[in-house]
C-alpha cells in the first residue's frame, strides 16, 4: 500500500502549467529519489506532496488522509515531515532550542505556557539523541545562524527527523555541502532515519551519484510530467531519459 | 554575574525606596510601574514574537476607561474587579483586532495596530456622552484589597498603600511574563519570530501564536492602563494617542528588546530621564529625539545589551 500518493496532480500557475497529470507513489520502507532538469517541477512537486501548493486538479493522499492543501502543520501531524534545498533554519535559536521546537510539537507540549522548558527531561533527553544522530551533540548551546555552512543544512534536517515523521522529503539535503561531505551526509541521514523509525524517504537531488547510489526507485520529470518511475538499474538502461535528465547516456 | 542578580537588586530597590526616596520621586516611579508592565507585554510582541505593534496605546486607554468606568460611572471601587474588567474589555477588542492584524507582519502589522488605536482615540474623542470627549472620565480612589485608606491624603495614599500594591502587582506581572517567556510556548513564539515557514513545517500554528502573544501583551497593556490611570484621577483620549504608542516603543529601544528585562527598564529609565530632562529644558523633545538618534545609530540594543552581549534578539 502507498504512504504517499499523488493521483493525476496538475499545477498551474496562470498560463503557466508546472505539473501536467503526475501519478506518482510511495510505499513503505522505500528511499524514493525525484529527479529532473531545472525548472521540470520537482520543487512545486514536493510543494504539493507537503501541502503547501493545493494541485489544480487531482489528489494527493498521505496514510489516507486527503492532505491537497492542508498545510505543512497538519502534514506534521500526520507524520510527514520535511527538509528544505535552502538552509532553512531559526538563526538566533541554539542548536538545543531549534530540534526542541520539533520535539515540542511532536510530545503536544506547545500549549504548556506556563511550565519551564529547561527542567523538561522528557524534552531534553529527545533533543540530545537526535542530536546525537547528526554529530550536533557538542553544539547544542551555539547559535544556529553562527554554525558552519554544512552543520546548518545538518540541523535542518535533523529537527525534522526530532519530530519523528513515519516520510520524509528532502528537498536537496546536500545542496551546499562540499562534494566531500555528500555521502557523509547521506549516511548519517539513512542511518538516522533506521533510528528514528522513518518508513520512507523522499529526495529531490542533483547529484545523480548519490541518486543511483542509495535510491531504491527514481522518478525522473521532466516539463511537468513523469518521464520515468522505475529502479536505478531501470533507469541507466533507458538512454532517452537518461539524456534528459542526466544530459549524460550513461553513469 | 550583574544580570543574574539583577532582578533581585531591583525588587529590593523597590520596595527599600519609599525609606530611601522622597514622595516626589516615589509618584515619579508608579508610572514607571505602569509603563513597566505594558512594556513587558510589548517586549513577548516584539522582542519574542517579532511584531512591532505602533498602537498598543489602544490597550492603555482601554484599562484607563475601564477604571474610569468602574470608578465613576457603576460606582465598583475595588481594584481587583477594576482589573477583571478592564482585562476582559482588552480581550474583547483584542481578538478581532488581533485576528485581523496577525495576518500580517511587519510595517504592515504597525501600522494596522496603529490604524486601530487611532481609530479608538477618535471614538474617545468624538463620542462625547459615552467617552466625555476630550475631557475623558475621572478615575476615583480605588480600594485596594477592599481597604479605602480614607484616613490618608491623595499623596500618601498614593506614596504609600498604592506604591506597595503596584510594586507587587509589576514582580508578579514579570515573575508570570518570565515563565510564559521560557516555556515551550515561548520558545515556540520565538522559531515563529525566526522562520515562520520552517515553524510551521515544525508543528507550530504560526498565526495562532502570533495572535496569542497579542493578546497576552494587550491583557499586560490593559493592567498597565489601569495602573496609569489612577495617579493621574483622569482617563482622557491622549491615552489612545500616537505619540503615547511612540513613547512605548521609545522605552522598548531604550531599555534594549533583546534582554527579557530591557523593557522594563527602558520604562523606569524613560520616566526619569523625561522628569530631569523635562526640569532643565523645555526643549526636552528635541533632547530625547537625539537621544533616539543615538540608540538606534550607537546602541541599538539599548541599555540592556551593553550588559547581556548575547544574540540579536531575546532569549
Amino acid at each position: 500500500m502507498s504512504l504517499l500518493e499523488a493521483e493525476d496532480v496538475s499545477v498551474h500557475y496562470g498560463a503557466y502549467c508546472a505539473l501536467a497529470g503526475v501519478t506518482i507513489g510511495v510505499s513503505e520502507g522505500e528511499f524514493v529519489s525525484i529527479v529532473g532538469p531545472n525548472g521540470a517541477g520537482k520543487t512545486t512537486l514536493v510543494n504539493v506532496l507537503t501541502g503547501l501548493v493545493k494541485p489544480s486538479r487531482g489528489s494527493v493522499r498521505f496514510r489516507g488522509n486527503d492532505i491537497a492543501g492542508r498545510g505543512p502543520v497538519y502534514l506534521s501531524k500526520l507524520g510527514l515531515a520535511r527538509s528544505f534545498q535552502l538552509v532553512n533554519i531559526f538563526p538566533e535559536l541554539t542548536v538545543r532550542e531549534t530540534i526542541a521546537v520539533a520535539v515540542i510539537s511532536r510530545l503536544g507540549r506547545g500549549k504548556s505556557w506556563f511550565r519551564s522548558l529547561q527542567a523538561d527531561r522528557e524534552i531534553r533527553l529527545q533533543v540530545e539523541a537526535t542530536a546525537e544522530l547528526f554529530g550536533l551533540r557538542g553544539r547544542l548551546e551555539e547559535r544556529s545562524g553562527a554554525l558552519p555552512q554544512g552543520d546548518k543544512k545538518l540541523l535542518d534536517v535533523a529537527s525534522a527527523f526530532a519530530l519523528r515523521p513515519v516520510a520524509i522529503l528532502l528537498d536537496e539535503p546536500t545542496s551546499g555541502v562540499s562534494t566531500a561531505e555528500k555521502n557523509h551526509v547521506m549516511k548519517l541521514m539513512v542511518a538516522a532515519a533506521k533510528e528514528v523509525g522513518v518508513l520512507s524517504l523522499i529526495q529531490v537531488e542533483h547529484d545523480m551519484d548519490l541518486v543511483f547510489g542509495y535510491s531504491d526507485r527514481i522518478i525522473a520529470i521532466h516539463q511537468g510530467r513523469v518521464l520515468a518511475d522505475t529502479t536505478p538499474d531501470g533507469l541507466r538502461a533507458n538512454a532517452a531519459v537518461m539524456a534528459t535528465v542526466v544530459g549524460k547516456t550513461s553513469i | 554575574m550583574i544580570l543574574r542578580w539583577l532582578p533581585l537588586v531591583a525588587c529590593a530597590l523597590i520596595f527599600a525606596a519609599p525609606s530611601i526616596a522622597g514622595p516626589y520621586y516615589i509618584t515619579l516611579l508608579l508610572p514607571a510601574f505602569g509603563y513597566g508592565i505594558a512594556l513587558l507585554g510589548i517586549n513577548l510582541l516584539f522582542g519574542y514574537t517579532g511584531l512591532l505593534s505602533f498602537g498598543h496605546a489602544l490597550f492603555i486607554a482601554i484599562g484607563a476607561y475601564s477604571a474610569a468606568y468602574m470608578t465613576s460611572k457603576a460606582g465598583i471601587l475595588h481594584i481587583e474587579a477594576i482589573f477583571a474588567v478592564a482585562i476582559a474589555a482588552a480581550l474583547l477588542i483584542a481578538v478581532p483586532v488581533g485576528l485581523l492584524c496577525v495576518r500580517y507582519v511587519k510595517i504592515f502589522f504597525g501600522i494596522l495596530t496603529l490604524a486601530f488605536s487611532m481609530l479608538f482615540y477618535s471614538f474617545l474623542f468624538k463620542f462625547y456622552h459615552v467617552t466625555g470627549g476630550d475631557e475623558g472620565i475621572k478615575v476615583l480612589r480605588p480600594l485596594l484589597f477592599g481597604h479605602a485608606f480614607a484616613e490618608r491624603d491623595k499623596v500618601s495614599y498614593l506614596t504609600g498603600p498604592f506604591y506597595y500594591y503596584m510594586a507587587g502587582l509589576l514582580v508578579i506581572a514579570t515573575a508570570i511574563m518570565r515563565r510564559i517567556a521560557s516555556s515551550p510556548f515561548g520558545l515556540r513564539l520565538r522559531a515563529v519570530r525566526d522562520n515562520p515557514q520552517k515553524a510551521e513545517y515544525l508543528g507550530v500554528r504560526v498565526r495562532l501564536h502570533r495572535l496569542v502573544a497579542f493578546l497576552i501583551s494587550a491583557v499586560y497593556g490593559a493592567i498597565a492602563g489601569v495602573a496609569l490611570s489612577v495617579p493621574t484621577g483622569l482617563a482622557d483620549p491622549g491615552l489612545a494617542y500616537w505619540l503615547q504608542s511612540g513613547n512605548l516603543i521609545f522605552m522598548l529601544l531604550l531599555g534594549g528588546y533583546t534582554n527579557f528585562y530591557g523593557p522594563a527598564i527602558g520604562a523606569f529609565a524613560f520616566i526619569f530621564l523625561h522628569d530631569q530632562v523635562m526640569s532643565i529644558t523645555e526643549y526636552w523633545r528635541f533632547v530625547f529625539g537625539v537621544l533616539l538618534a543615538v540608540i538606534v545609530i550607537f546602541v541599538p540594543r539599548g541599555l540592556m545589551g551593553l550588559l547581556d552581549r548575547r544574540g540579536r534578539w531575546a532569549t
